[in-house]
């Protein structure tokens, strides 16, 4: 309605332009990347990786500049985009995720021979889509932009074409994900339907009168609609776990992990994640706040069995892609967590966890992509052997990644877990509801079976006097930055948060 | 103004002599590493002794730190130690030269990674005893479970890496449950409702001296102005004598007791404790059995008994039986079965020396836990000291079996007999030590479990028999294993060319047998040490009970609320 409206005068202007300034240079610096393919030989494509580095470096500065110098929060484009403290800290999650994907990558499609300039190209691209899932405040440009970062997820997982797990695994990803688009899109639409606005805010406040009069009176008329929304936000979440690989609809994760490139594997689980789950928390907190009681129970149960099943099935895994990804299964659980408490330390812990999160797979996905060289395929837990006396150093980053993953004190993944155990407790108070505290108390005693496994690549990197091969590893400059990278902002982290919990904590602020 | 940073000194020195090996060692300097680390070791034990000049006639929390940390969830950079803790951070130091000297000729691989790891494990464990915020407690108290998954599964014997999990998940699932614990305990603490209650003579009591009051009103002020909690933990503790008895203080009791109990390991939480034991080197065990088992009844001291009171003294809450009955049930059981496990070890044919000093772990563990939670000066004065012989004497057992399996690479008490005639000096060493774990007078075991024997007698003449039945089977087997070992003629003939202590073993072992003459001959320092801050917990127990030489003073808690202005 807006829109139209706005067709008279201008369909935006400059200072809206301002507003998107780090996606437009993303966007401007893909196109360009797709043109340098083109123009440069193969032996130079890696020229690309460097100029995306860059163009990422250029977004987040004017990612910084909008901190820094404007008022949040601001809505720009007639409300469809909303820049406040959860768009900045989510889209700096993602350029961080985008940078440390693309300094692991390099190395990695040189061995795999697949050194060309559409994979930079097209992790910019995600990355753009991921931006907008974060700052973005209607659902039309919302499931624009995750359609984006889907689609071309789908091209990077099958990036490797002429390895045949990579095909299918993109083959598998991209039914279930189309599937699940469908669902969310059906979700999105019962909304609109009741509220008669694509803008979150008006939805939010449509839904809240819908159920204020419900309360007040519930015979009358409007009663009717709370089957619609009830089925509108199932939809929705069903939609969601879909995206963020929640048990039931988590079976794609672990073949489409186990198949992708390696580097392609970390971006997905890490960017991918944080932007759906970005997603997640505009939806239920802006648009459905009022529908909590009906939302938090659904989701505070598929969390717990998500974090059950991924962590006991992990344990079992051999494959190191397959085993992270069932590990990254449990950690949606344990994000989701985040989203069942909805308060001030639930929301921390979610924005905490998601960056460590990705610092910390990040890490682990560069240290396996190390041990890939031609012929050896390098992702099985056992390649790992004996590591602490080829490459200590190494072997000692996997071990604190490995440590942070679990949640052991003095990393960074043990303030996310605090925070966001922290908020159920919290929430249990407010709400005087029991069942909050036996969440927690469940959630906390599956981190005791994820130790098991993220363990055992410490048993056999340092508990054995065998060493798998003596080979050097294939390491990069890009690949050794961004994992001391990594590792000093997981110990930073759980050194020292106090920074990073006042940054957050006064962006989220309510 | 600012004095010497002491504890912080004691705490993290370790790690500095750590980053210095890892920095300036290569790994082929073995030789030099060890001799490097043994010297460090001994740095830390000297600088440990400043603590010694801990104010006895003042008590309380003393050589206070406080430092800002992290402000937006209210933990603070705290550190103060009581006597107990005091004794026990020498005790950790002193074990810490002994470990280092003993694994001399038992470490053979990887020596630079082993004495980083030594290291590390020291400051761990000492942050533990040192820190006085409870999030700084968590994570030292966490975090030194992982140099010790590495001690245990890189040096250990045959099955140490089904040893090594099973000790790291363990000791896990109880401090993660615990987490949950201290994030209530966290939450509760900006409960207006409660902390309004608290009366100014319990943080007195419990602060034990006008600093250390002055600390609390600090870091209270401080969480305050930030609108966030405190972690301080006498700011808890005297929280703990206002939250009001019920589920909720029993639920939290127990997050607390899960971790603790595993740790100590209390009955039925001991299984991982004799497989880790087993498998560890040599060095590992004597850490474990001295320092670690300690850090679950120092737990149980410093925060169930006063953070908990209600609870703790709680004997109906199950209707017939409540949560201080099912913790003395446990103890006594805990006694009895370690000591009917250690002496199958004898019995049986092929009994491992080890374990049978593991289970007679278990079995003194009990004791200690007895005397906690008969709840009066002399039990908890009998357990506090208990746990600092106990350091001595099953260190020392530990290191006697490294030194025989050192020499024989068995640990079978069938391989042995009759080796007092080829080591007489080890035979003497042996004895001494033996003789101690059974608690003959003038040694130090005696004046801890009469003491920590006499205050479950005062709480329940029954309790002190089952405790006293143990302490007899465990003369029972302690002799038993001395006379199969030592006595009769050697009947195999690879025990006849062993040799006797060296110089080395000389001197790591007889500051043990001098501390343990010392604590039996003349207590009078040791309790003195602990007697304050032992009073002060049992005073926020039992506001009303007789204490010798401390009138009483402090009003019930229920009483003092209501007087309460605020």
């Amino acid at each position: 309605m807006l829109l139209l409206q706005a067709n008279t005068t201008a369909l935006f202007n400059a200072v809206d332009l301002q507003l998107i300034a780090p996606e437009l240079i993303l966007t401007l610096c893909g196109c360009v990347a797709l043109v340098m393919e083109v123009v440069l030989p193969y032996r130079k494509s890696k020229l690309t990786a460097y100029f995306s580095l860059i163009g990422i470096a250029l977004a987040a500065l004017s990612l910084g500049v909008q901190w820094w110098y404007t008022d949040l929060p601001v809505t720009g484009f007639y409300g469809m985009v909303r820049i406040d403290g959860f768009a900045i800290v989510f889209k700096a999650i993602f350029l961080i995720a985008a940078s440390l994907a693309i300094a692991i990558s390099t190395r990695y499609l040189d061995i795999e021979g697949e050194q060309h300039g559409e994979y930079y190209a097209l992790v910019l691209f995600a990355t753009v889509g991921m931006m907008f899932l974060g700052c973005g405040y209607d659902l039309i440009l919302l499931y624009i932009s995750l359609e984006l970062m889907a689609l071309t997820f789908y091209v990077l997982v099958a990036f490797t074409k002429r390895e045949k797990r990579s095909n299918e695994a993109a083959m598998k990803y991209f039914l279930l994900g189309a599937f699940s688009s469908g669902v969310l899109l059906y979700g999105m639409s019962l909304l609109y339907g009741v509220a008669g606005s694509t803008n979150l805010g008006e939805i939010g406040q449509e839904v809240g009168r819908v159920f204020g009069s419900i309360a007040a009176d519930p015979a009358s008329d409007l009663a009717k609609l709370r089957p619609m929304l009830l089925l509108g936000m199932i939809a929705l979440a069903a939609g969601l776990f879909f995206k963020i690989a929640a048990v039931p609809f988590h079976m794609w994760a672990p073949d489409a992990y186990e198949g992708a490139p390696t580097s392609v594997t970390a971006f997905l689980s890490t960017g991918s994640k944080a932007a759906s789950f970005a997603l997640y928390a505009r939806i239920l907190f802006e648009a459905l706040p009022s529908m909590r009681a009906d939302w938090a129970p659904l989701l505070g149960l598929v969390a717990a069995i998500t974090i059950m099943v991924g962590n006991w099935a992990a344990v079992t895994q051999e494959n190191s892609k397959r085993l992270l990804a069932y590990s990254s299964i449990s950690n949606a659980g344990y994000l989701l967590l985040g989203l069942v408490a909805g308060n001030s330390y639930g929301y921390t812990g979610l924005m905490i966890y998601l960056l460590v999160y990705t610092l910390m797979n990040m890490g682990a996905f560069g240290i396996i992509i190390s041990l890939r060289r031609r012929g050896i395929i390098g992702d099985n837990v056992d390649d790992l052997t004996g590591l602490a006396q080829k490459a200590p150093a190494m072997a000692a980053m996997m071990g604190i990644f490995m440590l942070s993953l679990g949640g052991l004190p003095m990393t960074g993944g043990f303030i996310g877990k605090y925070f966001l155990f922290g908020g159920l407790l919290e929430r249990g108070r407010t709400d005087g509801k029991s069942w909050y505290y036996w969440l927690a108390g469940w959630a906390i005693i599956n981190t005791v079976v994820s130790f098991y496994y993220y363990v055992r690549f410490i048993r056999v990197m340092y508990l054995g006097d065998r060493v798998a091969d003596d080979q050097p590893l294939s390491l990069s400059p890009a690949l050794q930055t961004a994992l001391v990278a990594s590792l000093v902002g997981i110990i930073a982290i759980g050194v020292y948060p106090q920074p990073l919990i006042k940054i957050v904590q006064k962006l989220v602020a309510p | 103004m600012k004095s010497l940073p002491i504890l912080s000194i004691v705490t993290w020195l370790p790690t500095v002599g750590a980053i210095i090996i890892l920095a300036l060692f290569k790994k082929t300097q073995g030789t030099s590493i060890k001799k490097f680390a043994t010297a460090w070791f001994g740095l830390a034990f000297v600088a440990s002794l400043l603590l010694l000049a801990y104010n006895r006639g003042m008590g309380g929390m003393q050589f206070l730190e406080d430092c800002t940390w992290i402000p937006s969830i209210g933990a603070r950079y705290q550190m103060g130690v009581d006597g107990t803790a005091v004794l026990l951070i020498v005790l950790t130091t002193l074990l810490g030269v002994i470990a280092a000297l003993s694994s001399w000729k038992y470490i053979e691989k990887r020596e630079k990674e082993y004495y980083i790891l030594l290291l590390l494990l020291q400051t761990a464990v000492v942050g533990v005893f040192t820190s006085m915020d409870l999030f700084l407690f968590y994570l030292f108290f966490e975090v030194s479970l992982v140099p010790m998954y590495f001690l245990i599964g890189i040096w250990g014997g045959e099955n140490r890496l089904y040893a090594a999990i099973k000790f790291f998940l363990y000791t896990l699932v109880g401090s993660v449950v615990m987490l949950l614990g201290v994030l209530k305990m966290y939450f509760l603490t900006q409960d207006l409702a409660l902390t309004s209650q608290i009366t100014q003579a319990t943080k007195d009591m419990l602060a034990g001296n006008s600093e250390a009051v002055a600390m609390v009103a600090r870091s209270v002020q401080v969480a305050a102005d930030n609108g966030t909690g405190t972690f301080n933990i006498l700011h808890m503790q005297a929280l703990g004598s206002v939250i009001p008895m019920g589920t909720m203080q029993v639920l939290l009791f127990f997050a607390f007791a899960l971790g603790f109990a595993i740790k100590v390991p209390m009955f039925p939480f001991h299984t991982w404790l004799p497989d880790a034991h087993v498998e560890a080197p040599t060095a590992g065990s004597v850490i474990l059995a001295g320092i670690l088992l300690k850090l679950g009844t120092y737990g149980f001291f410093r925060f169930n008994l006063p953070m908990f009171p209600a609870a703790s003294a709680d004997e109906s809450f199950f209707g017939s039986f409540g949560v201080r009955s099912v913790m003395i049930f446990l103890a006594i059981v805990g006694i009895i079965y370690g000591a009917l496990a250690a002496m199958y070890f004898v019995v049986k044919r092929d009994g491992d020396v080890k374990k049978l000093v593991a289970y007679s772990s278990v079995s003194s563990m009990g004791i200690v836990m007895l005397g906690l939670f008969s709840l009066n000066p002399n039990g908890v004065n009998g357990a506090v000291l208990h746990m600092i012989n106990h350091g001595i004497y099953s260190a020392a057992l530990f290191l006697l079996v490294g030194i025989i399996y050192e020499r024989r690479h068995t640990r079978n008490v069938a391989e042995f007999g009759g080796l007092s005639h080829v080591m007489p000096g080890y035979a003497a060493i042996f004895l001494s030590m033996v003789m101690t774990a059974i608690g003959l007078p003038l040694l130090c075991v005696f004046i801890s479990e009469f003491l920590a024997l006499r205050g479950a007698f005062e709480a329940n003449p029954y309790w002190a028999a089952w405790g006293a039945l143990g302490i007899i089977l465990n003369a029972g087997y302690m002799l038993w294993l001395y006379q199969r070992m030592f006595f009769g003629t050697i009947d195999n003939p690879k025990n006849e060319t062993l040799t006797d202590l060296s110089s080395r073993e000389w001197i790591y072992m007889t500051p043990l047998v001098i501390m343990s003459l010392w604590i039996g001959i003349y207590p009078k320092p040791f309790l003195e040490y602990i007697e304050r801050p032992v009073n002060a917990v049992v005073r926020q127990i039992r506001p009303t009970y007789p204490i010798q030489g401390l009138p009483a003073t402090v009003p019930p808690p229920e009483r003092a609320a209501v007087t309460n202005e605020k």
